[in-house]
């Protein structure tokens, strides 16, 4: 695998994480549990997909196949997508939405820090920007889930289904592959091994404060860094790439 | 010292274009009047969101579903400061939200209509927020200082909305036949329901006496529509777009033109609820109250928590 390869990959890999997570995240617009709420997850949403297109413009810049972001978002299939199996499951109740972007601003908060710190100008931009982002997003999802740990023996309940739900798909965020390899040799990737331990402190220190329980052991679920995804994938894409595949020569 | 007649100074202040603001005395049917119109256009902004939202999904490229995210978004707190503005007059935002959720309260009806195609998204911002750019431009003159304010913000991102919404029938316009196709197809759809917006004729409006005496309203419905139309005929035939109006004529002698009556027997049935996503858009906006109802539950009860926990320390 080339370098070139491999950094095509990596960008893929952020950018379909981001674009498939703000995909579910936009199905709450209009239908969140207050206004205010239903704001606050769009606007997350918003940056969310913001970065999705500034990763998956690199990507095609750096494919270098006079591709466009939206080749790349709306002309990939399934299988060539590369977004963490989490960001695809289904949003189910508010409880289980929050827990899976505080697991995931949780991680995004720590990878992107250490992005910002490697030699890729580009993905050190970015990175920059999510930052600030992520940040307010974390303090957003964890109020979220104290409300929901500490609120009412439903939201607990909710709660604690979302977790059982999610928790096997938090160990692939984690998972590293030849991509990784060839890029960490020239310090252009971020060392994933290095933040779990510090992850599993945060979010086991959050879910003690919520009083959720969790397993000893657990399976894990993976795939997606082979572009092997759940049944949900296929719909997401079915829905969200539609119209530029019914004309395929318009521009909008 | 004499005793200040407070209808004469609610009155004076109308006269000289003065502001009425919350703590000031307001004859109960001006305070009556203002609830409703502010309530009922807090609800549009919010039942906006849903036949729009409706696309967000689909939205054909990554800029154009940013752009659509961000707008439905603008709506909801266009709704937000609304409902502010009508809480100011004394009403609170649970009386207003359950009059929507149980369908007492009207919205406008121009969101009971269904956005079918990636044209609708354009033509509800070129037409719809066009229209409703329209109203709220002169209510941003309305006597009502927080309504008048509120206007003032709402209007900015109104315009801005409505070149994006022109902006798609741009692109689909001078696209693919298909596209074009898709976007007269919009239009044929959209533009009666649009002429709707600005109300009955000024001959059978009932509201309207009351609203222009306290320059809550400062120009009629026909006056408004009229204007719209003469605006926006330019715009179509830029797009090379056909106004689905036969009766659309240019005329000399007014400066504007003549144009065919909405079907106002149309207008009342979708307004009683007969239009053909009434049911589904309240079934829609209940059903998110219904499933949020734990999450403002467990939040109350958490703050309550915070609260006590703090007084005990």
């Amino acid at each position: 695998m080339t370098k070139q390869e491999a950094l095509f990959n990596y960008t893929l890999r952020l950018g379909d994480t981001s674009l498939i997570l703000a995909q579910r995240l936009s199905e709450w617009t209009g239908h969140g549990p207050f206004l205010e709420e239903d704001l606050a997850l769009t606007n997350i949403a918003l940056d969310i997909f913001g970065r999705a297109k500034s990763l998956l413009e690199y990507a095609a810049k750096v494919e270098n196949k006079g591709k466009t972001e939206d080749d790349l978002a709306f002309f990939r299939n399934d299988r060539e997508y590369f977004n963490a199996l989490i960001t695809e499951q289904p949003n189910g109740d508010y409880a289980k939405t929050i827990l899976r972007q505080a697991f995931i601003d949780c991680f995004d908060l720590m990878f992107y820090t250490e992005l910002s710190n490697t030699k890729d100008a580009t993905l050190v931009g970015i990175s920059q920007k999510s930052i600030k982002e992520i940040t307010y997003h974390k303090r957003h999802s964890f109020s979220w889930v104290k409300r929901f740990g500490n609120g009412t023996e439903e939201s607990l309940t909710r709660l604690q289904q979302g977790f059982d739900e999610l928790w096997p798909f938090t160990g692939e965020l984690f998972e590293m592959n030849e991509v990784d390899e060839v890029l960490l040799k020239d310090g252009l990737a971020v060392d994933l091994s290095r933040l779990k331990a510090v992850w599993e402190k945060e979010i086991g220190d959050l879910l003690n404060e919520s009083h959720v329980q969790i397993p000893e052991s657990t399976y894990i679920q993976t795939g997606s860094r082979k572009g092997l995804h759940s049944e949900h994938l296929g719909y997401i894409l079915a829905e969200m790439q539609s119209l530029p595949r019914m004309h395929p020569t318009a521009k909008w | 010292m004499g005793r200040v007649n407070v209808e004469e100074v609610f009155e004076a202040k109308l006269a000289k274009n003065d502001f009425i603001e919350p703590k000031d005395w307001m004859p109960e049917n001006y305070r009556k009047h203002l609830i409703r119109q502010i309530s009922q256009h807090a609800h549009s902004e919010i039942l906006g969101m849903l036949p729009e939202g409706n696309w967000i999904s689909r939205a054909p490229s990554l800029r154009a579903k940013l752009v659509l995210l961000a707008k439905v978004q603008d709506e909801g707190g266009h709704g937000l400061y609304l409902y502010t503005a009508a809480e100011s007059l004394g009403i609170s935002r649970d009386e207003m939200l359950n009059a929507l959720l149980t369908g007492k309260a009207k919205y406008s009806s121009i969101f009971n209509y269904p956005t079918l195609s990636w044209a609708d998204v354009g033509a509800v911002g070129w037409l719809v927020d066009g229209a409703a750019i329209m109203n709220q431009v002169m209510l941003q003159r309305s006597s009502y200082g927080p309504y008048s304010r509120a206007m003032v913000r709402i209007c900015k991102e109104e315009s801005f909305h409505q070149r994006q919404g022109y902006e798609i029938m741009t692109h689909l316009s001078f696209g693919t036949p298909e596209q074009k196709a898709m976007a007269q197809d919009a239009l044929n759809r959209w533009w009666f329901p649009t002429l709707m917006m600005f109300g009955p004729p000024d001959r059978e409006s009932p509201n309207s006496e009351n609203a222009l005496k306290w320059r809550i309203k400062r120009e009629t419905n026909d006056q408004l529509r009229q204007r719209f139309v003469n605006q926006t005929v330019i715009q179509a035939e830029y797009l090379g777009l056909t106004i689905p109006d036969k009766g659309l004529v240019w005329n000399e002698a007014k400066k504007a033109y003549d144009f065919s009556e909405p079907d106002w027997a149309e207008f009342k049935n979708v307004i009683k609820g007969n239009g053909p996503c009434n049911k589904e858009r309240l079934v829609s906006r209940n059903k998110s109250h219904k499933d949020g109802e734990w999450v403002r539950a467990a939040a109350a009860a958490y703050g309550k928590k915070q609260m006590e926990a703090s007084l005990a320390a």
